[in-house]
């Protein structure tokens, strides 16, 4: 038999309860029973970076945090930057003008952790965002792309 | 679902952690921050039958000044907060310089102290750190507790002086000493990486500007972390120069004899040992403050 355990938390702003199998992982929890899959499963060990998400405004590993660690958190998913369905908010707009995505595997877990890191620290240089950067990997637009577009948005502020 | 099934335990008390690795022992493993066991267990390399995690035991998570000068760190502190801690960042320098090398970011918020010297990786920069420091671990169990010399709690590959029921709860750092300074030099193929090789430093000046004491720890280039007491030796009493750090490197290499991998070949890192070593010192010697924190 599985372990199972009942969980409270709140994702997005929405509080959410799941019984959960005590192995599950945080990224599996959220895509498969509460099916926000814009959080990507990549390494699974913590290198790649795609599941990152922000648990108590902390970016961290969604695939390296049990479901039942999250047990009374707010978690934030990539679903929680864009303020409706037709509009981007100021990262994602600055992403696609700067072409920092291209196929998107990797964008999810890099709009996440740019979203802590500029919530720390409002105008980061370009050192400290390819910091930030560099616990991600992205195989398609090389981070210039990336790294034009947080600046950007900083120098527009 | 990608770990293998474990029975699953979050105690609020360390008396109640104590207990359960009492009970389970050998057949359980400590969940910290999860960075080294959540990828052994979604790739099934770790299958233990119990996992305990001790994220709950807030009293393990606090920096505190020890009544000797030094500070006492609990072991379930983050990384992100060695790093960013103004006591540490004053009182022990050496630990918040190691900390941009540990994975990144996203893994330091989560990353502990106790967990990464438990896991005992030997490319690790935190081990190397500790026994640099000549820091003093306690180990609590059930009804008793020791303190364990940082240099004789690793053991060797990935294995520490822990005994199964016992948990690492707090890691002693003695004052930092005046007219001393310290840096932390390794090589990765990208940053974050696990280190192909490094070198903990630690230089204490006397008064007239000799070195009083040396510190030289390699990580990456052994089982377990590696003093190098040659250099060390050969430092000691004698003036910090550009030359006396080049004949420490020498004898840094010489005091190692790392293993061929697919990474690197055991020369390259006996050579990285050298050149990191005559880094690290000139960066010490540099960092060097008058007074003591």
């Amino acid at each position: 038999m599985s372990e199972t355990r009942a969980i409270a938390l709140t994702v997005n702003g929405r509080p959410h309860r799941a019984t959960v199998e005590t192995r599950l992982t945080l990224v599996d929890l959220l895509r498969e029973e509460l099916r926000l899959t814009g959080t990507h499963v990549g390494c699974e060990h913590g290198v790649c970076g795609a599941c990152t998400v922000l648990v108590d405004g902390e970016a961290v590993r969604g695939c390296l945090l049990l479901a039942v660690q999250a047990d009374g958190r707010h978690v934030e998913t990539v679903e929680s930057l864009a303020p409706d369905l037709e509009h981007l908010n100021p990262l994602q707009a600055e992403f696609v003008r700067h072409h920092g995505v291209q196929c998107g595997f990797c964008t999810g877990g890099i709009l996440m952790s740019l979203t802590a890191a500029l919530r720390d620290n409002p105008r980061p240089t370009e050192a400290e965002v390819r910091e930030t950067l560099a616990g991600h990997l992205c195989r398609c637009t090389g981070y210039q792309g990336m790294v034009d577009a947080v600046l950007a948005l900083v120098a527009a502020r | 679902m990608k770990p293998p099934r474990f029975s699953y335990a979050a105690p609020a008390t360390l008396e109640e952690a104590l207990a359960l690795l009492a009970r389970h022992g050998a057949e359980a493993r400590v969940l910290a921050g999860g960075q080294s066991l959540m990828p052994l267990l979604n790739f099934r390399l770790a299958r233990p039958g119990h996992v305990i995690d001790v994220n709950r035991l807030a009293g393990l998570a606090a920096v505190t000044a020890g009544a000797d000068g030094g500070l006492r760190v609990g072991a379930l502190v983050r990384q992100r907060t060695l790093e960013r801690s103004a006591p540490i960042r004053e009182r022990c320098p050496l630990i918040a310089q190691a900390m941009p090398f540990v994975g990144h970011p996203q893994i330091r918020a989560r990353g502990t102290l106790g967990g990464s010297l438990a896991h005992a990786d030997p490319a690790a920069e935190l081990p190397a750190v500790i026994v640099a420091l000549d820091a003093r671990l306690t180990l609590r169990r059930a009804g008793g507790e020791r303190v364990v010399a940082a240099a004789d709690f690793f053991v060797g590959l990935l294995t520490t002086a822990l005994a199964p029921d016992e948990l690492l709860t707090e890691v002693a750092l003695p004052p930092w000493p005046a007219r001393t300074g310290s840096s932390v030099h390794e090589v990765a193929k990208r940053h974050g990486d696990f280190a192909l090789g490094g070198v903990a430093a630690m230089l204490t000046l006397d008064g007239r500007g000799r070195v009083a004491r040396a510190r030289v720890v390699g990580f990456g280039v052994g089982p377990v972390p590696v003093r190098l007491a040659d250099a060390e030796r050969s430092l000691t009493g004698g003036a910090p120069t550009p030359a006396a750090f080049a004949e420490a490197g020498r004898l840094a290499a010489a005091g190692v004899d790392p293993a061929d991998d697919i990474h690197a070949s055991g020369a390259y890192r006996q050579r990285l040992v050298a050149v990191l070593t005559t880094r690290a010192l000139t960066d010490a010697l540099a960092a060097v403050t008058e007074h003591a924190a």
